[in-house]
């Protein structure tokens, strides 16, 4: 099963199993437009349930929010994260506050499906990935899938899930190969990161396509006779620290890798975490992390190439820890 | 209007005429296809929210209520004429001025004291203040002062609506402001693409904040959006709640038949500033104090409370029993306010998600 097979066998799952979830967003009638994942869902499961949109970014998001008060289970989806910019209020404002500000006793339990879609020389308005300011929000789950089963069973467990939560899968995984697994719905609430790969000289903490990086990597190093041990975060927010704290207390290395950028980013929280919740005795070298370098995506080939990290920064990151 | 004035070349047009004029619209309302109990309740309806606001407006002046207070004052037949066709099955969503909406479909006097206060007595427990009122058991299903951010929670109520399939529908209400918002123009393209049971009301008070229309907007009335998305729309004098009831009843029989979203523009007036009790200050930069009191002789309650009179279904002294009435409801809704307690600091983190997971 491949990442993107994942995501619509998660959909294809949800529409069988609970009448009340449906899909909004533009494209979904497409061929093309969101990738594989989607594909003929609307053919099977009616265009009622699976509705193409206007681009109509902001007002989609906020009906998702509204029918979602009334017992449905809205998926909307925003073929870019870079489009869903323009909804923004929607789900800072309206979806991670209701709950909170109602007196906790409504909770829009809708998905806000994003999608990062980057490189291709598609430039700076078509390549972001703004994870970081979105787990920053509190009342707002955020959930970053990196392997196929995880594309399918954390759709699924959003998706049950009574909170809101913004689901962000990446193009860039769509064709890797997972072995299929039986479905499992998972309570998404006690989902937090996994040890991908064992090891013992450092700790390389990533999620999403960051977590394939990490994984290359640690190939990479084994046959350098280095150890690491992979985390994936997963669930971005809320976040459970402990998995992540536990590996840097074995290892005494953390190495954080994010195809965000680097001010105010999500590595530099993985980094703050692990250095407040472990004494300095526990380090054998200061964190570091990889990320991109603060500036917008380019187009032009050599400079993306320069852009995007590769295993490679990676492996000599970690290199540089021991 | 003397764009030298403003320092603005809108080249407005006021396309409202008579229903934007303070001197028009004074006079009695049209009683002929109305009965008298009907009228006489709406008047009750509308003078309890006049009297409750009054009481809000004081507790903000004095400072025991902290949260900021926009009162609708002058508004509130609009609200009352609206939900004389509601259930409490359907789905209202408000805005920042909605203490109208709110108690017109019934809300609760304790609850919406007892939120301004931040108390747990509240409508929405005490977390949430004036603006974030909520009463689902009479179908109000929020309210939020970020401008417009309601009109597509309540589409997509709307598309709920729909997809159940029982006669339900949503209303969303917003003011003039928020037609400034793209927000309005993707929710009623929305709203008419899918034939969604949705009302879209629009309190059409002449000002955002501290601007007048003239300084925001070409034309003075909002159903040209309703035009352009090809929606039925009802413009009308928002100070008669026979009229706005009227109209409301036609476009809610559309919407519940499954016949797509209508759109009603309510013209009216707020006697007090943008936000707190004042008259006199934060009500715009060129309300003239003349203004205000010719929209006083526009007053929906002592019109409506004049017509009953001369129709002899109400003594003369009628609108001041039911002040007297409703005002000894709020003094008693405000103690019990005043003594509840205030929410636990444990909901701060509490709130935050649903409790026990998933
Ligand atoms: C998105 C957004 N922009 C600006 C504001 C500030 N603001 C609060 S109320 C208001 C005026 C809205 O006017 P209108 O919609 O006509 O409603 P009214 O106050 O007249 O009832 C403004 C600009 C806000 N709350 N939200």
């Amino acid at each position: 099963m491949t990442y993107a097979e994942g995501i619509r066998a998660g959909f294809g799952y949800l529409f069988k199993t609970y009448p009340n979830v449906f899909a909004i967003g533009q494209g979904l009638w497409s061929p093309w437009y969101v990738g594989a994942s989607m594909t003929d869902l609307d053919k099977e499961f009616g265009r009622e349930r699976v509705i193409d949109s206007q681009v109509s970014e902001l007002s989609t998001t906020g009906a998702a929010v509204g029918a979602s008060l009334f017992g449905y289970r809205p998926i909307v989806i925003h073929p870019r994260i870079d489009f869903m910019l323009l909804a923004v209020d929607q789900i800072v404002n309206q979806a991670a506050k209701w709950h909170h500000m109602l007196g906790g006793q409504v909770s829009p339990s809708l998905v806000i499906r994003a999608i990062i879609n980057r490189g291709g020389e598609q430039g700076a308005q078509h390549s972001q990935a703004l994870h970081s300011w979105f787990a920053h929000i509190p009342g707002l789950r955020v959930v970053m899938p990196a392997t196929a089963t995880d594309a399918r069973d954390l759709l699924i467990a959003a998706t049950l899930s009574n909170d809101p939560v913004l689901y962000i899968d990446d193009r860039w995984l769509y064709d890797w190969d997972d072995e299929a697994t039986p479905i499992v719905e998972l309570d998404l609430a006690r989902q937090g990161p996994l040890v991908r790969r064992q090891g013992t000289d450092l700790t390389i903490a990533a999620a999403s396509f960051s977590v394939r990086l990490a994984m290359q990597a640690a190939e990479e190093l084994a046959k350098q006779g280095i150890s690491a041990e992979v985390v994936d975060v997963r669930v971005l927010n809320p976040i459970d620290p402990a998995p992540i704290v536990e590996s840097v207390r074995k290892t005494g290395r953390l190495l954080a890798v994010d195809g965000g950028w680097r001010t105010c980013g999500f590595a530099g929280e993985l980094l703050a975490l692990a250095s407040e919740s472990l004494p300095s005795s526990t380090w054998k070298s200061p964190p570091r992390r990889v990320t991109l370098v603060d500036a917008p995506a380019p187009t032009s080939k050599p400079l993306e190439d320069a852009y995007y990290t590769k295993a490679s920064d990676v492996v000599a990151a970690a290199q540089s820890l021991i | 209007m003397a764009t030298e004035e403003c320092g603005y070349a809108t080249g407005f047009r006021d396309t409202l005429g008579a229903l934007a004029n303070p001197k028009a619209f004074t006079g009695a309302i049209d009683l002929a296809q109305v009965e008298s109990g009907w009228a006489v309740s709406k008047l009750r309806e509308m003078i309890r929210i006049r009297v409750a606001e009054e009481f809000v407006g004081e507790l903000s002046e004095s400072g025991e209520a902290r949260c900021p207070c926009h009162l609708g004052i002058g508004q509130e037949a609009v609200a009352v004429g609206v939900s004389a066709h509601l259930k409490s099955s359907d789905r209202v969503f408000g805005a920042h001025r909605s203490h109208s909406h709110y108690l017109a479909l019934g809300g609760g006097l304790t609850e919406l004291f007892g939120e301004v206060l931040g108390k747990e007595i509240g409508s929405s427990k005490g977390m949430g203040g004036s603006m974030h009122l909520y009463g689902p058991e009479v179908g109000f299903h929020g309210s939020v002062p970020i401008v417009g951010a309601t009109i597509p929670i309540a589409t997509g109520a709307g598309l709920a609506c729909k997809m159940d399939g029982a006669g339900g529908i949503a209303v969303s209400y917003f003011g003039d402001g928020a037609a400034e918002e793209g927000l309005l123009h993707e929710s009623l393209n929305m709203a008419s693409i899918l034939k969604l049971p949705v009302i879209f009301v629009c309190e059409n008070n002449l000002f955002s904040s501290h601007l007048d229309i003239h300084l925001r907007q070409p034309q003075n009335t909002i159903a040209r959006f309703a035009t352009a998305h090809a929606m039925p729309s009802h413009t009308v004098d928002g100070n008669d709640v026979v009229a706005v009831a009227r109209a409301t009843e036609q476009l809610v029989a559309r919407a519940r038949k499954g016949e797509g979203p209508g759109f009603l523009e309510a013209v009216t007036y707020r006697w007090r500033g943008h936000v707190g009790a004042k008259e006199d200050i934060d009500v715009g930069v060129r309300r003239h104090p003349e203004e205000l009191v010719a929209w006083k002789h526009r007053d929906p309650v002592r019109r409506l409370a004049d017509s009953l009179i001369a129709r002899g279904a109400m003594a003369v002294d009628g609108v001041a029993k039911i002040t007297e009435e409703m005002s000894a409801d709020c003094t008693e809704a405000i103690d019990r306010a005043r003594k509840a307690p205030y929410p636990p600091v444990s909901n701060l983190l509490d709130f935050v998600y649903q409790r026990g997971g998933k």
